[in-house]
């Protein structure tokens, strides 16, 4: 691959999310991962965006309340 | 029917906590989210004999579940969507903020800052979102729908769920940055260092 065909930092940084959400084809995709393979800056932006994008995630989980675990159980025993 | 019963029943006992947390998230209510995931089920169980493929249980539960808290906030005609013109915003980093010059001496200001920040931290910044925005980030970053499932689910333009979901990012990230700064979180200070260890 020659200099020109490398991707910037600028496109990376355009692109992240899109890479972090799996919305790209494979072939940007491998553009990418070799530009955070060679470029720190750009690296530990993607792993901090990453790990964000986790922790919010994980706020998608939540215990249920003994209330709603009965009802589900009700409901399920109905079907 | 026992077997498609068995299989429906351990897959909602499996995913009820993702269930009921991302319907906490939408509805930002516990009342409202309990009745959200029981009317989810209950969907679900009765649309269960066309589900073709058993390995996409989880993402069509979620489907179902988004479509239901969609169309009831459509038949309610409650909080609006915001227009996109409403809640304009300059981009905002918090990596880029993190990264500023005076802040470089800090050897890993980043990681820092991801572990003082507590769920509750993240739960506000979330929930302070407008609907339409909050709507996005629960359906790409917590149910994994692709850009094109959040379209077709919230029956908007590719291109509205790319802007809504880039400045729902850009306000969440300056949420936290403000919150972490009157926490005492950022710039780090040393006697405030372990204040939430």
């Amino acid at each position: 691959m020659s200099e020109q065909d490398k991707i910037s930092c600028e496109e990376v940084v355009a692109h992240l999310f899109d890479y972090l959400d799996g919305e790209m084809d494979a072939h940007k995709r491998a553009d990418i991962d070799r530009h955070l393979e060679e470029c720190r800056g750009c690296c530990s932006r993607a792993e901090f965006e990453r790990l964000l994008r986790q922790k919010i995630a994980a706020l998608g989980a939540e215990p249920l309340s003994p209330a709603l675990q009965g009802r589900l159980k009700m409901l399920l025993e109905e079907f | 029917m026992n077997d498609r019963r068995a299989f429906f029943c351990s897959e909602i006992e499996r995913l009820s906590a993702r269930l009921y947390g991302s319907a906490l998230r939408l509805t930002r209510n516990a009342a409202d989210a309990e009745d959200l995931v029981a009317e989810t089920v209950a969907r679900a169980w009765a649309a269960s004999a066309q589900l073709q493929d058993v390995q996409c249980f989880e993402k069509w539960i979620f489907r179902i579940l988004a479509n239901t808290f969609v169309s009831d906030r459509r038949r309610k005609r409650e909080a609006p969507a915001t227009s996109e013109a409403e809640t304009d915003c300059d981009q905002f980093s918090l990596y880029e903020r993190l990264h500023q010059p005076f802040l470089l001496w800090w050897s890993n200001p980043e990681q820092e800052l991801i572990n003082k920040l507590l769920r509750e931290d993240l739960e506000q910044a979330l929930a302070a979102l407008p609907e339409s925005y909050r709507t996005v980030v629960v359906l790409v970053e917590m149910h994994g729908h692709s850009y094109a499932e959040v379209a077709e689910i919230l029956n908007v333009p590719i291109g509205t769920v790319r802007s809504r979901l880039s400045r729902a990012r850009s306000l969440l990230q300056r949420a936290l940055w403000e919150q972490a700064q009157a926490a005492g979180l950022w710039p780090m200070s040393p006697h405030k260092e372990h204040a939430r260890e």
